[in-house]
């Protein structure tokens, strides 16, 4: 019997957090992220989980002793946002080259200058390249299934990688939502024992780590981090998804095709602005135009093959970005016409930068992108490839 | 060590046999000078074997008896530390023949 509650994304992940019961959680408070931490550490503080909770001085720290606890075997989570998750970007790519399956949640948030702590994409697509695995959530729900399979296919013998889960700031994060809960015993099942590889406690076998690696050897490591994440992670996501289907009943896969089969233009979208983005997309299919939406969950490694697949046929692709690369385009449009370059015939594709700073993403900015797209597919005309939405003149 | 293939890689760098780093043979950084024992200079103090940062200094039934040339640096610590015996250093800091 799955628990239906009503609780904040933050509450959510806090309680997949306290059903897994991981070995060592090292943290530092950052809002939005504070509220999921400060749940997890009353778990801890009230005899709910064996948890170790380590309190260290910053983000960096945070994942530096991260790092050691998973490297002496332990099963490791933590969390952060926005500038917290800039300030680990060292550790980030220390935790992914030594192959250690920690999971993180990421409340999506801005970075400074200026400062703003609401939601924006520019945290988690700045650590795109460290070598994490990235989901992404639309809604609470799906921040707390996905934590949940984060573990298994970050610690899956294939894998060996560490993940983050990302939900977006203030707007999942402190939003209360109904959400259903698996049962403690089915989720502890479902994530089963962490048997670490090589473990720096295993007293009996001396090791080192963090040895040098030079010219001689490093891009051998390097080719071993891109075969893993190239060939192994997506079959091990869609297994991971297949099981977690059959103790929850819902299903999840490398994105979201939300009435993308017939249809002939669309727009790919993250995180919970695809939740409004849907509704748009009714009404304009109730006003009998073929739209269509894609919400990419595995974000890395990117799917390009099946997105490709999905929305080759299409006439013309909106790609909204809620993060700028500022001198380029938006980090999501880059993936998406990677994907769809190599097909003989492929639809047009605009790129739109949305809610910023948390600005707030309204029917309204989905619909002017959905009649624009209708213009594009009409014309085969493109007038602006990069453009942003909502913006003040 | 030899250079190997990604596939041969453990997952993640870690050092998995220990104390392979006597291995790594480091008397190939000597460029300057090497130690030279002189034994009848020599009081059996030590010195030499406590100071020295790598183990090249050779010691056989508690005595020195020479140095470790695979591992020997040449930085000469041992020589300055040396008391030897009436003035006179049982290691001298020879130059390193090309």
């Amino acid at each position: 019997m799955a628990r239906v509650m009503a609780v904040t994304g933050n509450e959510a992940v806090a309680e997949a957090f306290r059903q897994i019961n991981p070995d060592v959680c090292a943290a530092y408070p950052i809002t939005p992220q504070t509220e999921l931490m400060q749940r997890f550490a009353a778990f801890a503080a009230n005899g709910k989980v064996d948890t170790e909770i380590i309190l260290v001085e910053s983000e960096h720290s945070a994942m530096s002793a991260c790092i050691g606890a998973a490297t002496a075997g332990g099963r490791v989570a933590t969390a952060t946002c926005g500038p917290g998750l800039a300030l680990m970007w060292e550790m980030l790519f220390v935790a992914s080259g030594m192959r250690l399956p920690i999971v993180m949640a990421v409340v999506n948030r801005s970075l400074s200058a200026p400062i703003n702590i609401h939601c924006d994409h520019a945290d988690a697509m700045g650590a795109r390249d460290s070598g994490w695995v990235q989901l992404w959530s639309e809604n609470a729900q799906e921040a707390y299934d996905n934590t949940i399979q984060a573990f298994r296919i970050a610690e899956h013998v294939d894998v060996r990688l560490p993940a983050l889960v990302c939900m977006d700031g203030f707007i999942i994060g402190h939003s209360i939502t109904r959400i259903e809960f698996l049962e403690d015993e089915l989720v502890k099942g479902f994530t089963g024992e962490y048997t670490p590889l090589n473990p720096l406690l295993d007293i009996d076998n001396p090791k080192s780590f963090g040895p040098l690696v030079l010219t001689d050897q490093y891009h051998e490591y390097k080719y071993a981090q891109h075969e893993v994440m190239w060939t192994k992670v997506r079959d091990v996501v869609l297994g991971v998804a297949a099981e977690f289907e059959k103790v929850s009943g819902r299903r999840y896969g490398l994105f979201e095709s939300y009435r993308l089969d017939d249809a002939e233009i669309a727009l790919v979208i993250l995180n919970s602005a695809a939740g409004t983005a849907k509704d748009v997309v009714d009404s304009f299919r109730e006003r009998g135009v073929k739209a269509g939406l894609l919400k990419p969950r595995l974000f890395r490694p990117f799917p390009y093959a099946e997105v490709a697949q999905a929305l080759g046929g299409l006439k013309a692709v909106a790609v909204l970005d809620r993060a700028d690369s500022f001198g380029g385009y938006g980090p999501v449009f880059t993936e998406v016409c990677s994907a769809l370059y190599p097909l003989a015939k492929r639809p047009a594709v605009i790129n739109k930068i949305y809610g910023l700073g948390g600005r707030d993403f309204l029917p309204q900015h989905a619909e002017r992108v959905l009649k624009e797209l209708e213009e594009i597919a009409q014309t085969g005309r493109v007038s602006v490839i990069k453009e942003y939405i909502g913006v003040r003149e | 060590m030899s250079a190997r293939g990604y596939s041969e890689l453990p997952v993640g760098p870690v050092i998995l046999d220990a104390g392979n780093s006597r291995l790594l043979k480091t008397g190939a950084w000597r460029t300057i000078n090497r130690p030279v024992f002189k034994e009848e200079n020599c009081s059996q103090c030590l010195l030499c074997w406590l100071f020295c940062p790598d183990m090249a200094v050779r010691v056989e039934d508690g005595k020195v008896v020479g140095f470790d040339y695979e591992y020997c640096k040449g930085c000469g610590v041992c020589a300055q530390e040396c008391p030897g015996k009436k003035g006179q250093k049982a290691i001298a800091m020879e130059e390193e023949k090309k």
